[in-house]
């Protein structure tokens, strides 16, 4: 007689192990791999920038001036006489770090107040939607004009500035999602079981809400690598003599007629690079999308 | 009716926070307004003067409900910098601002709807994956990289259209376009994307229903149910993404008018942003923050006017 099967029975790591089996387990195609790998390479450059053989991203060697691709360094120079590739890969340090820190203000403050609000609704719901519906009335770029005017060009301020931006579109995804948590019946339980607030909303609504709102990140990511840069365009982001991908292009524009590589090295770069994240993010979050419509 | 009369509160607390959240933001910029105006180095008593004649020593909220005031008449106050009243500055720039985004949107329309029609009927095909996978890269592309190479291949390379500058509509018609259209299509380019993507979910959603079927067995041509059955309700949603995706037009307004030089809005308020002009940019992003709250307020409006499920529902 064959055993009766239980139901596994799995530890914690275990169950993540399976989670991250099943999104990222099977069938994503080349193209997957092809941008996974690219956002690794910027990842290492931002990482290791300091320590890789490379020129000096601020040294102007005027004999270098415009020089094209392949004559003397690998990508040129810049109307400065500055080696491209050295600050391209100096220049992924500040989307890297923007894009992480940005990402995470929004997730961090928007998810828990969205939680928060999901959680309890009441006068904080409705505060708090009515704040939300008062930021989304500024266009994203004229509220992070006056933001940056006001906290200043350091790389965290920048940072600060931007997340503040994705705060209400976490803060929503987070309340619609917590909104039809609070419903499942193991919410109950934990209630009836006499569970303290906190402890409910760590260990039975946090779990359940925080995949969506990770899966958004990548896309999310992608998305504040293009405000930084349109703010590195026009001059307002990381100040001066650090490279950004958006400053670069800002420069290279000047000699569009002349040397068209200086403005168009980084834009590919970075349109590679925003690419990438937008369909990896895509990819993974309609994975998330399929188990979610299982459960 | 009702509807107007029930939303109205609404609209009105939302103004007003806006209004205040404005002047908050702008108020708490670094830097005292009577210095930046003098400049450093003047004496302390001339200072102090400036501050009493601007009304900077008294409380803030008294000098919130002072701008208010002014500004529900229209009086947005004189810049210190540039001598000029603000609001005739904001009018005087506003139709170009106006017309690009306009454009904008029309062409992004213009081209999205057949692109995504032809999409959704042939949903899964090859050309759905082309559409689809191009409106999927334009999305990743900053409006100013747009606006850069195209001017590299409109403006430096082919010569067909200027680089800069600006022409009044009332000068010469065919000039203000040639001048218009490169901008407009920078701006274009990234609502194409946006749209395409929506409306095509959309269709081929619709393209599902009974009634869709019903249509087809009746022996309606393809073209007739796409153009009479299945944009119409997908219409709405159109609707309501292009009135929210305004803020984001107004954006890349201010890129795109600085870029190619154009006298606008945007242009105004990232000048004055760079020379510190606060009053300035305070009447600037009441402006466009009233202006952008009224037009999904009317949007939200035409919505239930337009679609007799939500006008009989609400």
């Amino acid at each position: 007689m064959p055993a009766k099967k239980h139901p596994k029975i799995e530890s914690r790591a275990q169950k993540f192990a399976r989670a991250l089996q099943q999104v990222f387990g099977r069938g994503f195609g080349p193209g997957f791999w092809l941008a996974v790998f690219w956002l690794v390479i910027v990842a290492f450059c931002a990482i290791f920038a300091d320590w890789l053989p490379l020129r000096d991203p601020l040294d102007p060697v005027i004999a270098n001036r415009l020089n094209g691709p392949l004559s003397g360094s690998l990508l040129g120079a810049d109307g400065l006489g500055r080696d491209i590739f050295s600050r391209l890969v100096h220049g992924a340090r500040v989307s890297v770090v923007i894009g992480l820190t940005a990402v995470s203000i929004g997730m961090i403050v928007g998810g828990a107040s969205g939680i928060i609000a999901g959680y309890f609704r009441g006068h904080f719901e409705r505060a708090l939607m009515a704040v939300l519906d008062v930021i989304l009335a500024f266009p994203w770029l004229v509220l992070l004009l006056a933001l940056v005017a006001f906290i200043g060009q350091s790389l965290f301020a920048i940072s600060v500035a931007i997340g503040f931006l994705w705060i209400p579109a976490y803060a929503r995804v987070a309340r619609a999602n917590t909104l039809s948590v609070v419903q499942r019946e193991y919410v109950l339980a934990a209630k009836a079981m006499g569970a303290s607030t906190s402890r409910i909303l760590l260990r039975e609504v946090l779990p359940n809400v925080i995949f969506p709102l990770l899966a958004y990140g990548l896309v999310a990511m992608g998305l504040v690598i293009i405000v930084e840069s349109a703010l590195a365009f026009l001059g307002l982001s990381v100040e001066a003599p650090q490279p950004t991908w958006g400053g670069m292009i800002s420069e290279g524009k000047r000699h569009l007629a002349t040397a068209v590589h200086v403005a168009l090295i980084p834009s590919i770069t970075m349109f590679v690079t925003v690419l990438s994240l937008n369909f990896v993010g895509d990819r993974v979050r309609s994975r998330f999308d399929v188990k979610e419509s299982n459960l | 009716m009702m509807m107007l009369l029930r939303k109205l509160p609404w609209l009105m607390g939302t103004l007003l926070a806006v209004s205040f959240f404005t002047f908050m933001l702008v108020g708490l910029l670094p830097g005292d307004p009577a210095v930046l105006i003098l400049g450093a180095g003047v004496s302390p008593e001339a200072i102090a003067a400036l501050r009493l004649e601007m009304g900077l020593d008294r409380p803030l909220l008294i000098r919130y409900l002072d701008w208010l005031g002014s500004a529900l008449t229209g009086d947005l106050g004189r810049s210190p910098m540039t001598g000029e009243l603000v609001m005739d500055a904001i009018l005087e720039r506003l139709p170009v601002t106006v017309q690009l985004g306009l454009m904008a949107i029309v062409i992004a329309l213009v081209m999205a709807i057949p692109l995504a029609m032809v999409s959704a009927s042939f949903a899964g095909s090859k050309l759905d994956r082309v559409i689809s996978g191009i409106g999927f890269a334009l999305m990743s592309v900053p409006g100013f990289m747009m606006a850069i190479f195209l001017i590299l291949i409109f403006a430096v390379t082919l010569g067909w259209f200027p680089a800069t500058g600006w022409i009044p509509f009332s000068v010469s018609p065919l000039d203000n376009l040639r001048n218009a259209l490169l901008p407009a299509l920078s701006l274009a380019m990234i609502e194409l994307a946006l749209y395409l993507r929506l409306l095509r979910t959309d269709l081929i959603d619709t393209l599902q229903q009974d009634y869709i079927t019903l249509a087809r067995a009746k022996g309606m041509p393809s073209w007739r149910i796409l153009t009479r059955h299945a944009l119409r309700p997908s219409s709405f949603s159109l609707l309501t993404v292009v009135g929210l995706q305004l803020g984001g037009v107004i954006s890349g307004a201010i890129i795109v008018e600085e870029i190619f030089a154009l006298p606008g809005v945007g242009r105004l308020l990232y000048q004055s942003i760079l020379q510190r002009d606060l009053l300035m940019v305070q009447g600037i992003v009441l402006f466009i923050a009233t202006a952008y709250v009224l037009v999904n307020f009317i949007v939200d409006l035409c919505y239930s006017l337009l679609d007799p499920r939500v006008r009989y529902a609400g």
